[in-house]
């Protein structure tokens, strides 16, 4: 439309959402998909209870469980841990009294909600899409806008389908050139991570754009958006190409036949348009990107793999001096040893973060004929019934158990020890999930937070390595 | 929610960036299905040694901080996970404002649901008001939100800002779900409009 002011990705989708402004500016915002799970939701569905009030739209509803499931055998006899099983029990009461669409344990869709979602069809371009959980902004891949929310906005979603929203700002992150061999998404969003810092995305919705960002596939995109609210962005997104409508084309429950088409045409007019505005631009040449790992307790504390523990004694300021310092002190580490020379005791590949087909195949590529190092645990978590289906149809399961990796069943698993999967005090993990904070995998656990490529090779190693050492022997 | 208009109490420094939710209440605490009985849970990786006994080093463990009301700390404050579990833990302890440079977008957000006031002041005047919390229990701050003003034991007044509509829903207590029901009209205008233009948003 000539003569209208030209707007972002987010921009459009923000407006076509508004269904009132407040005189003080604040919106009352549509939501189209609400995904839930069941440690954000029971004191929602108690809140409504208490008020008297009804789910308003269950068909723009999906629940799933799994935060607190266990992956091994155990999950289908009944979850041990009496709090665990009590919350997803009342999970399971609270979708039938209020008639919520319910993906149950034992369902093949069954998995972590940040890949259900885009795996199933239902999160889809132009959407708002919220969920009670930090890392919803994975489905903004799909070029939605995804954000988390907390307990209290979920419950105000259960009863209005809406929000109250201040719009956020646009900032840009621009990635060009070619990716080299070895590096993945989970390597750019960590890079950018580094280079903005966890609080440089505050308040601002972050558009990833370049040719390096649209020569990912589906799931790298999601990678890369998962880990937005790392660096303290509201949201991570994605515009939708090819390539998404053709991963939304061959989803269960995405639209089909002439929806589809309507639908495409509508998705095509989302993009940015050429002189929107964005509060902040920020750049990056892929080809200066390495193989990623985090070193301290916080994601923006990222080196390449090639590094050595930084030394206090150049930081900055006293603050930040003391920061590191403890971070080095909790981590077991000292200034100047190299990061391949830091033994792991577990290796984690799961996680809304690197939990799909793509993930699998990545790790597998690197275990293929090759030996788990002894004394090491390696786990890998599928993040869906259907990933973990897809993957054992390609024997990618045979690979990785052949290789010592243990093949697990779906759940968020060790990303966030709220379910048998955990650290034990001192010990020191490669894992392709999104927090190395203290005691996030388990009290007292170490985190470096790698892509899976890199997560494989630690394990082989019996130490963090550098993937570009360890390529595939042969195509698997 | 309980309202939020006057506070005078004993504040607690903790002077460090980056406090995440999963430091405030850690994952594992997060199985209860009541929203009340987090704050034992609080800080809990601080808090207790492995044997489960105090930490005499945090200062939530030390008189006056037992009474903290008030937690004064550095940038981004309550960054990462989403879990409202972080003020209701806070909340649960006895906390009801937190002054910062920033906070984490969803924290903030969460903290208004529930009667936990986030104040953001510049760095250098958190390092002045960690000054005089160290000055324990003789040294009480007052956190006026009718006024939108930080008294310091001194009596110096600090000035702040609050969005408008936080501020009247935080002062008189008031549920936002309540609020937006007086839209249902509007709500209903735009499925109709929506489920016209985009039926594939329908089931």
């Amino acid at each position: 439309m000539s003569g209208q002011k030209p707007r972002t990705l987010f921009d459009k989708i923000w407006d076509a959402h508004v269904v009132e402004t407040l005189p003080d500016g604040t919106a009352l915002l549509y939501i189209d998909l609400h995904l839930t799970h069941e440690v954000t939701t029971p004191q929602a569905y108690a809140g409504l209870r208490a008020a008297g009030r009804g789910v308003r739209r269950p068909d723009l509803t999906l629940a799933v469980v799994d935060h607190n499931i266990a992956t091994d055998a155990s999950r289908y006899t009944g979850i041990v841990d009496p709090e665990s099983r009590l919350q997803v029990e009342t999970l399971e009461k609270n979708v039938v009294e209020f008639g919520v669409p319910y993906i149950p344990l034992l369902s093949e869709r069954q998995g972590i909600v940040h890949v259900i979602g885009p795996e199933l069809g239902r999160s889809l371009p132009g959407m708002t899409i919220v969920c009670g959980d930090s890392h919803t902004a994975t489905h903004g891949a799909m070029g939605a806008l995804a954000f988390g929310i907390g307990t209290s906005e979920v419950e105000h979603v259960l009863a209005t389908q809406t929000l109250l929203q201040k719009p956020a700002k646009n900032m840009r992150v621009w990635v060009e050139g070619t990716l080299p061999v070895g590096c993945s998404a989970k390597d750019i969003t960590l890079a950018v991570i580094g280079k903005i810092g966890t609080a440089g995305g505050t308040g601002h919705v972050i558009e990833y754009a370049g040719d390096a960002i649209r020569a990912l596939d589906m799931a790298g995109r999601m990678t890369l958006c998962n880990m937005a609210i790392e660096g303290g962005a509201r949201a991570g997104m994605v515009a939708p190409d090819e390539k998404t409508f053709e991963y939304v084309a061959n989803t269960p429950d995405g639209p089909k036949g002439a929806a589809l088409e309507a639908a495409i045409a509508y998705w095509k007019t989302l993009p940015s348009d050429e002189g929107a505005h964005f509060d902040k631009e920020v750049r990056l040449r892929a080809e200066d990107i390495a193989p990623q790992v985090t070193w301290g307790t916080s994601p923006e504390d990222v080196l390449p793999i090639s590094a050595s523990v930084p030394d206090p004694a150049s930081a900055p300021n006293e603050t930040r001096r003391a920061q590191m310092q403890r971070m080095l002190d909790y981590m077991g580490i000292e200034a100047g040893q190299k990061l391949v020379d830091l033994k792991v005791d577990v290796v984690f590949i799961g996680s809304c973060t690197n939990s799909r087909i793509e993930d699998m195949r990545a790790a597998a590529a690197i275990a293929k004929g090759r030996q788990v190092a002894p004394g090491v645990r390696a786990l890998v978590v599928p993040g869906s019934g259907l990933v973990k289906k897809q993957a054992e149809a390609e024997g990618l399961d045979v690979v990785l158990r052949e290789a010592g990796f243990e093949w697990r069943e779906p759940s968020c698993s060790m990303c966030l020890g709220m379910n048998p999967d955990k650290l034990t005090p001192g010990q020191r993990c490669a894992s392709t999930s999104n927090r190395n904070f203290e005691g996030r995998q388990g009290p007292g656990g170490r985190t470096h937070l790698v892509s899976p490529a890199m997560a494989a090779a630690a394990a082989l190693a019996g130490h963090l390595a550098d993937v570009r050492e360890y390529q595939p022997k042969e195509s698997v | 929610m309980q309202a939020f208009t006057v506070l005078t109490g004993i504040a607690a420094p903790m002077p460090q960036a980056n406090i995440d939710t999963d430091k405030i209440i850690p994952a594992r605490f997060l199985k209860s299905i009541e929203r009340s009985g987090f704050g034992k849970n609080l800080f809990a990786n601080y808090r207790y040694m492995p044997d489960g006994s105090e930490n005499p080093d945090f200062v939530l463990n030390q008189d006056p901080y037992r009474k903290a009301e008030v937690l004064i700390a550095f940038e981004n404050f309550g960054c990462g996970s989403s879990r409202e579990h972080a003020p209701w833990a806070l909340l649960d302890f006895g906390i009801r404002c937190v002054i910062a440079p920033d906070f984490a977008d969803i924290f903030h957000n969460n903290s208004f649901k529930n009667g936990v006031l986030p104040v953001k002041l510049p760095r250098a005047v958190c390092e002045q008001l960690m000054e005089d919390s160290r000055m324990g229990g003789n040294a009480k701050i007052t956190v006026d939100l009718e006024r939108e003003v930080v008294v310091r034991p001194n009596g110096e007044e600090i000035p702040f800002k609050i969005d408008p509509l936080r501020r009247h829903l935080m002062l008189n207590g008031l549920d936002d779900i309540g609020q937006t029901m007086q839209h249902v009209n509007a709500i209903d205008s735009y499925e109709a409009k929506q489920r016209a233009a985009q039926p594939w948003l329908n089931r």
